[in-house]
Parts: structure tokens; C-alpha cells; sequence
């Protein structure tokens, strides 16, 4: 009796792998991709953010015919596990998505942290992975060959913002090399990489340091460093460390009342200032991957704003649609375009159809350099003008002049 | 560095900027460290977590100031209910770790702050949030000074708060009771004392200080589920160097603290300004141990 149950036990088990391998990668007319993504923890909010993006893009693609490979029409699904924004269940996760369920195409994680732990997994096992929202440097140095990232690399997020001083500079009968900046940044691999950016167009143009701080990641309060900045008085501040670092600079810029003609910093959007702050978040410079003003247009989504449109009659909580969800969405993007040039499932076809990508999208050009991060598509620097944010650089772009000095009046 | 120093000798009203913000800063430490110095003195638990009670407080005020009620008004709500859920975890997970080793109310705590992180971020979702107070900033001395008005009624209200809760420990009976238990639980009870309700009161005073404490970082600094940890740390870098049961200790190092931070921040640069608190803790150990040995050789 024991025996036979535990030889039942085991055949059942043996069914069990055999109906979640047979979901494969292509189930059907149904190809799967697989992610790990941030449902709950630190960045859920951005992972569903994510989430939401994959989820519009598929449904617009199956909408309209899905993928044709070798002349039959598959749709796309997901398949999602929740990796609770730690890097180490990111990786444990995947290992499971590809051998388990026997995914072979792979969506990113949200954040640079848990696509670090995420880049090693899929190059062991060889299988491509499509990532937009991990835009860390140390993805694109080790020399990985499976991982492509839509996005643009977080040296460029702030170097945009010297650029422009130095315009403003050039304009006004300065030289550029007189400027003085002041450089507040996180202590962490994201924040160090724009900094990195922003020193590399420093010396570029020969501006000076005046404070390079760097804040802990749990620290809240940069009071001291900004009294020094109102001592220095220096020509551009640029900051970043996350949410907590826009939302701290916000409100201690104001309160310590440091005027300085040009102040950039990251996640300005996802650290609602302009909702939090108002009038004191005037003047701000904000980078960012993508605006919904910018006109970059493609086949399935449309123009930027249409999908800005569509996506918010979709999902009507969004009042503004974050960059996140958009560069979420042209990964997927990416996966269909790469399976039709392939025109197969083989996962090595699929992968050198992905490396040769050259595509205009919604969200931007996409073409990837041999280490895999997108060369096509510039960062984009917006201004907090009367609770808005509108495109000011690169020129090309701009929607609206750049107002200099800062002045919150 | 040294530009720094030579900075502040060039300037040297940025070293009110500095000493203002520092006190400020510091009055608000003081209430998370009394807190975390009853708790610890009357029932030796060590709370975890004092931080994420601080960051709960913060968040309460923040819900209730999205329908329109002001943060400091709302102060006293706080400290009700966070009174109240301090004393229903004293009943549920305190009352049990009482009197056991010193791992098992580490343990039993640090749990607490995982819920109470995890709890937040389920309610109120993971972003980065500060209420307003809406007060006005002054600029001193041509600008090169500004006061923050919250900043200086949140000092007012923390030097009110430890006031009136030194009061009650001074006269009330609770108070009194409070202090009997601190001194020896055992005699106390004899004495007829009943230390359980005085337990369960101590370390729901401390949440409600912690709330109260919480209320006013949301309008000064910025609240996140994930923050209470720094001062979790910092409420505890004050006690370990005040000593227990020394409030005029606790007052002194709060705000020796906030300064020390402000200052290392300005001259050392923002890397070091916490390194700079736990590296003064390390310091006045070594000092005390120093007294200590010297005290024991003149004992033998």
C-alpha cells in the first residue's frame, strides 16, 4: 500500500513537470515571457508602474494581430512572480521561470538592483532578457551578451543638466570653465553612476567642484550641506538620491532658502514635488527617459501622446503616465519586432534578432551597443514651469525655454 | 575639509545656521530617546522598535492632515492612539518577553518594527511623503540664517512634551508607581504596586511619545515605511552615552547629537554625518570605561 502511494506520489509528480514544461515558451498560439518584478516592497509602487506597462503593451499587440512568426499569429502573455524587491529572491525567481516553467524570453525586473542579480541568471542559462527599468552601469561592463535595456544609462540622467549650464553660460559671454557646481548625491551604485556622468561633462568643459557630498541612504536631512551651498553660492546644484533625496533637497532647498541659478535633480515625478511642494518646486530641472510631448512615433502605439491617451483611458488611475510604464511597455515592444525579424523561437535567433534591432518607437529610437544598453534615444531634461513639467533640453526636443535663474516667484 | 573649517571662520554666522538646526534637530532625538530610556529602564526591554512607532506617529499625521486637519492639532489624537496600540502590544508580545534573556525582547521587537514596516507599506504605499505645515520660514541676518517657524514650534512643543512627562513621573501616582517598578519590580510589588498595568502604561507612554515625536519629523524631514531604522539608532546612540534614568543626560546628548551631526555634515561632508554619531558613541564608551576602571582600582 505504502509503495504504491509513494509510486503514485511520484508519477504524479513527474506529470506535474512534464504540464509545466509543456507550457514552454510557446504554449499553443501563445508565447510566454517570463519576469520577476517588485509587487510588493520597497519598489512596488514603480514595479506595478512596470507591471502596468508590460501589461498595456501586450494587450495593445494581441489587439492588434500579436506576432506573426512564420506566417501564424501568436499573442503574447507574462507570466509574473513577485520578487518582493529583493535582488536575492529576483534571481531565485528566474531560475525557476526558465527552468521550471521553461520560459526562454525574459522581461526585466523593476530597479537597477534587482536586474543586477537578474543579468547573471539569464547569462548562464543563455536566455535574452529585455530590461527597462535597471539603467545602472554595472549591467553594460561585465561583458554580458543576453541582456538589452531600452533605457538610457544613469550616467547620462544629470550630465544633460551641465550641458545646458554650460549653454547658458556660453550665451550670457561666460566661460563654461568658470562655473561653479555643487554635486549632492546618494551613497549608492545608482546615484554614483550619475555622478560619474555629471563629472565626466564637468571636466569636459572644465567646471569646478565646489562640494561633491555624499548622503547615506538613510539619511533625511542635507541641511548642513545646504547651508555650505548658500556660502559657496555655486552656478548649478545637481542632486540625486531617489525619492527621499528629491523629496529632503525639496523641502530643505526652500526652507534653508539656497538660490542658485540652476538646480537639477532625479525623481522629481516620483517624488511628487510639484504635488507636495507647489510653487516651491518651481524652477526645478528634472531629467527624464521619455515625455508624452516628445514626438516620437511608432506603428502599434502610435505618437507619444497617444499612448499617454490610451494608456490613462486604460488605466484611469494614472493622472500622468510615468516614464516607467512607457519604456516598460517598448520592451515589449522590442520582444515582438525581434521575434518577427527572427521569424523563429530558437533562442539564439531570437537573441542576435534582438542585438540587430534599429527601431523608432513612442518611447524613443532603440538600437543597442555590443555591451547592450540603448544608444539611440537621449536623455531629456524637463523644467517645473507653473506646475509643469515641459521639455526645455536637448534643443531638439525642447518645448519650452529654459527660465534662468531659478526663481520660484 | 579644511576649506570647510576656513569657511565657517570666514563666515562665522553659518555656525548659528549650524547650532540652530542642530538643537532643532536634536529636540526631536530627546523624545525618541526618553521613550526608548523608560522602556528600557522600567521593564530592561529594548525596544526595536522605537523608529517605526516615530515613522507610524508620522504617517497617522499625515492621513489626517489629507482631510484637513492640521499636523500639530492632531498631536494629541496621535498620542491617544498610539497609546492605546502600545498597550495592546504590550498585552500581546511584551507581557511575554519580560524578565526573559536580553535576545528574546531583541528578537520579539525587532519583529514588531517588521510589521509595523510592512503594515505601513501595505496602507500607505511605499512613497516618500511629508506633511506641511504650512508656517512661514524667517531669514535672519540678510538671509544667511533662516528659521524654519515649525522647526522652532516643534522645539517649543518636544522642551513642552518632556516637560509635562518629567511632571508626571515627578507627582502623579502612575508616575511614582513608575519609578518604584524601575528601582526594584520585586520590592514594588510587595509594596503592593500591581507592576503589570505599570509595565503596560510605561510602554504605552513610550509609543505615544514615539507618535508624538513621529508627528512633528513628518513636517520637518520626509517619512517613508522604510525609515524608522536611523532613528531606531539614534534614539539609542543617546541613551547608551546618557545613561539610563538620566534625563538631563538624555536632553544633553539629543542635542549634543543634532549639533555633532549639523557640524560633521558641514565640515566633513554629508558621508559622515551619522558615521560621526556612532563614532562619538564609541568614544564616550571608551571614556566611561576608562572612569569605570579608574573607580575600581580606587574601590580595591
Amino acid at each position: 500500500m505504502k509503495y504504491t502511494m509513494k509510486a503514485g506520489l511520484t508519477a504524479l509528480a513527474a506529470g506535474l513537470l512534464a504540464l509545466s514544461s509543456a507550457q514552454a515558451m510557446v504554449d499553443g498560439d501563445t508565447i510566454v515571457l517570463g519576469s520577476a518584478i517588485s509587487l510588493t516592497g520597497k519598489y512596488s509602487s514603480n514595479g506595478v508602474d512596470t507591471q502596468n506597462g508590460y501589461d498595456f503593451a501586450v494587450k495593445t499587440i494581441n489587439d492588434a494581430g500579436g506576432v506573426t512568426v512564420d506566417g501564424k499569429q501568436y499573442k503574447l502573455a507574462v507570466k509574473y512572480y513577485d520578487d518582493e524587491s529583493t535582488p536575492a529572491r529576483t534571481a531565485q525567481l528566474l531560475e525557476r521561470v526558465i527552468n521550471q516553467d521553461g520560459v526562454k524570453y525574459i522581461l526585466g525586473p523593476y530597479s537597477s538592483a534587482t536586474t543586477i542579480a537578474a543579468a547573471p541568471v539569464t547569462e548562464k542559462y543563455q536566455v535574452p532578457m529585455i530590461e527597462a527599468e535597471g539603467a545602472s552601469r554595472a549591467l553594460f561592463n561585465k561583458g554580458y551578451k543576453y541582456i538589452f535595456a531600452v533605457l538610457s544609462t544613469s550616467e547620462q540622467y544629470l550630465a544633460s543638466a551641465i550641458g545646458l549650464a554650460a549653454e547658458i553660460a556660453e550665451k550670457n559671454g561666460k566661460n563654461p570653465s568658470d562655473l561653479k557646481v555643487a554635486m549632492v548625491f546618494e551613497n549608492d551604485a545608482f546615484s554614483l553612476d550619475v555622478r560619474a556622468g555629471v563629472v565626466e561633462d564637468m571636466e569636459k568643459y572644465g567646471m569646478k567642484a565646489v562640494i561633491d557630498d555624499k548622503m547615506p541612504a538613510d539619511l533625511s536631512d542635507i541641511s548642513a550641506t545646504l547651508t555650505k551651498v548658500k556660502a559657496l553660492k555655486p552656478d548649478v546644484l545637481v542632486i540625486s538620491g531617489h525619492n527621499k533625496g528629491a523629496v529632503t533637497a525639496a523641502r530643505q532647498i526652500a526652507e534653508l532658502q539656497v538660490d542658485v541659478p540652476i538646480i537639477a535633480m532625479t525623481h522629481c515625478e516620483g517624488a511628487k514635488i510639484v504635488e507636495q511642494f507647489g510653487k516651491d518646486a518651481e524652477g526645478y530641472l528634472c531629467p527624464t527617459q521619455w515625455a508624452e510631448t516628445l514626438s516620437y512615433t511608432d506603428d502599434t502605439f502610435g505618437s507619444a501622446a497617444d499612448f499617454d491617451k490610451n494608456f490613462k483611458a486604460a488605466y484611469p488611475d494614472y493622472q500622468t503616465v510615468p516614464y516607467q510604464t512607457a519604456q516598460a511597455a517598448a520592451a515589449v515592444l522590442v520582444w515582438k519586432d525581434a521575434f518577427e525579424r527572427a521569424n523563429s523561437f530558437d533562442t539564439d535567433k531570437v537573441r542576435d534578432a534582438i542585438a540587430a534591432t534599429d527601431m523608432m518607437t513612442f518611447y524613443g529610437g532603440i538600437k543597442f551597443s555590443e555591451a547592450g544598453n540603448n544608444v539611440a534615444k537621449p536623455m531629456v531634461l524637463r523644467q517645473v514651469q507653473d506646475g509643469q513639467y515641459n521639455v526645455v533640453a536637448p534643443s531638439k526636443w525642447a518645448s519650452h525655454p529654459v527660465e534662468w535663474p531659478r526663481s520660484t516667484d | 575639509m579644511l576649506d570647510n573649517l576656513n569657511l565657517l571662520s570666514l563666515a562665522p554666522i553659518l555656525n548659528v545656521q549650524l547650532l540652530l538646526d542642530g538643537m532643532f534637530v536634536g529636540a526631536i532625538f530627546v523624545l525618541a530617546a526618553y521613550g526608548l530610556a523608560l522602556v528600557w529602564g522600567v521593564m530592561n526591554v529594548k525596544n526595536l522598535a522605537q523608529g517605526e512607532y516615530v515613522i507610524m506617529g508620522g504617517y497617522f499625521a499625515w492621513h489626517l492632515s489629507t482631510y484637513g486637519l492640521h499636523p500639530i492639532l492632531s498631536i494629541p489624537i496621535i498620542a491617544a492612539v498610539m497609546f492605546g496600540m502600545g498597550w495592546i502590544v504590550y498585552l500581546t508580545i511584551i507581557k511575554w518577553v519580560i524578565g526573559r534573556d536580553l535576545f528574546t525582547s531583541l528578537l520579539a521587537t525587532f519583529g514588531i518594527a517588521l510589521v509595523v514596516q510592512q503594515a505601513l507599506n501595505l496602507a500607505y504605499g511605499p512613497d516618500v511623503r511629508t506633511a506641511e505645515s504650512g508656517f512661514e520660514i524667517r531669514s535672519l541676518f540678510g538671509g544667511l540664517v533662516t528659521v524654519a517657524d515649525i522647526k522652532l514650534i516643534s522645539f517649543g512643543l518636544c522642551i513642552l512634551l518632556a516637560a509635562c512627562v518629567v511632571l508626571f513621573m515627578k507627582r502623579s501616582r502612575m508616575g511614582q508607581a513608575i519609578r518604584a517598578t524601575a528601582q526594584d519590580a520585586r520590592a514594588a510589588r510587595v509594596m503592593g504596586i500591581d507592576t503589570e498595568r505599570v509595565y503596560a502604561f510605561t510602554y504605552a507612554l513610550n509609543a505615544a511619545i514615539c507618535g508624538a515625536a513621529g508627528v512633528l519629523v513628518s513636517m520637518i524631514w520626509v517619512i517613508q515605511p522604510f525609515y524608522g531604522v536611523p532613528h531606531s539608532i539614534r534614539a539609542f546612540v543617546i541613551v547608551t552615552a546618557a545613561g539610563l534614568g538620566n534625563l538631563p543626560g538624555v536632553i544633553m546628548a539629543g542635542f549634543g547629537l543634532g549639533v555633532a551631526e549639523q557640524y560633521s555634515g558641514f565640515v566633513l561632508g554629508a558621508e559622515f554625518q551619522q558615521a560621526t554619531a556612532v563614532g562619538l558613541l564609541v568614544v564616550i564608551l571608551v571614556w566611561r570605561q576608562i572612569q569605570m576602571s579608574r573607580y575600581r582600582q580606587v574601590v580595591e
